[in-house]
């Protein structure tokens, strides 16, 4: 695995995903500033962390999904490349146009911090293959702007072909679109470009892979990604 | 050239910061206020004379970074 976490002023995640990939992979990524123009050579999967980038100034994501290094990020995505976007990463991927919707206000306008529980719709992509089908983990989230939002035909598209790959759901596993924790449209947690080569999530798997300090459900997509990579 | 560029969510688009600035609005008394949506606005100094090049470059502004034409439209008014 050659991994490169891009670094944008306001980033406060790219510490704990390079600690995650190092973990599972023993590789450890590389920290790529926001205005390079390139990636390292041979870069196989491009991180875009958690954070605050850019102080959430104008719309979440908005100016670093414009940021120099972004041409190279969808350069790499183009050819099929692997992008993770987490948290804020997510929030890149929408502006970005690399992903479909956009991520706004919590609909009840709280910050949320704590741990949610997910079920993995998905197992045929990069990211899940080490999970089963349907099974229900539990990832922290940590937004103010978590709610999924895109328009109707957007939704029915990505519902149609299956790249809603986490979801919401209540403590006793159940998906309730009307309590889901952000007020995500159809309680969509994650979602995966059309070729899967994309993911973009909100709760944050990397803060769960260390038995130290609790819960190892994040441990799995990174093992997964390691997996595929190792192979290629 | 002065312009103004008012950003606002479209209106199928849910607007929770309105609604608890609607709520709080009632709550301190002010009656006679049906519904507020909460937009943005940027005061933009251009460095072009005539109207349709700065038109033209407004929503270029618009379209590649002010607004998110997914959720949000926008609209341009020059000031005197």
């Amino acid at each position: 695995m050659k991994a490169a976490v891009i670094v944008f002023p306001g980033s406060n995640r790219e510490g704990d995903v390079a600690r995650a990939l190092e973990l599972v992979s023993g590789s450890r990524p590389t920290l790529v500033w926001h205005a390079d123009t390139a990636l390292p050579a041979g870069t196989d999967l491009v991180v875009l962390p958690g954070g605050f980038s850019y102080g959430d100034y104008l719309r979440c994501g908005a100016i670093a999904a414009r940021a120099t290094i972004m041409e190279a990020v969808r350069a790499h995505a183009a050819r099929g490349g692997l992008v993770l976007g987490i948290c804020n990463g997510f929030q890149i991927l929408c502006e970005s146009g690399l992903l479909p919707g956009v991520l706004v206000r919590n609909a009840r306008l709280r910050f949320i911090c704590r741990e949610a529980r997910l079920r993995v719709e998905r197992i045929d992509t990069p990211y899940t293959r080490k999970y089963a089908k349907g099974s229900i983990v539990r990832f922290p989230v940590a937004h103010g702007e978590g709610n999924y939002t895109a328009d109707a035909e957007t939704l029915k598209r990505l519902e149609g072909e299956g790249r809603v790959v986490f979801r919401y759901v209540t403590t006793s596993g159940q998906r309730d679109d009307e309590q889901v924790l952000n007020g995500a449209a159809n309680s969509i947690a994650g979602i995966v470009s059309e070729k899967l080569n994309v993911l973009g999530l909100m709760p944050h798997p990397e803060n769960h892979v260390d038995p130290l300090i609790g819960p190892t459900d994040g441990r799995a997509l990174f093992e997964s990604l390691a997996g595929v990579l190792e192979r290629a | 050239m002065k312009a103004r560029v008012l950003v606002t969510l479209k209106s199928a688009v849910l607007d929770p910061q309105g609604k608890a600035i609607e709520g709080a609005l009632r709550s301190l008394g002010v009656h006679g206020i049906g519904s507020v949506r909460q937009g943005k606005v940027f005061d933009i100094e251009l460095d072009v004379a005539d109207t349709s090049k700065a038109e033209s470059v407004l929503k270029d502004a618009c379209e590649k970074l002010l607004a998110n034409t997914v959720i949000e439209s926008y609209r341009v008014e020059f000031l005197g």
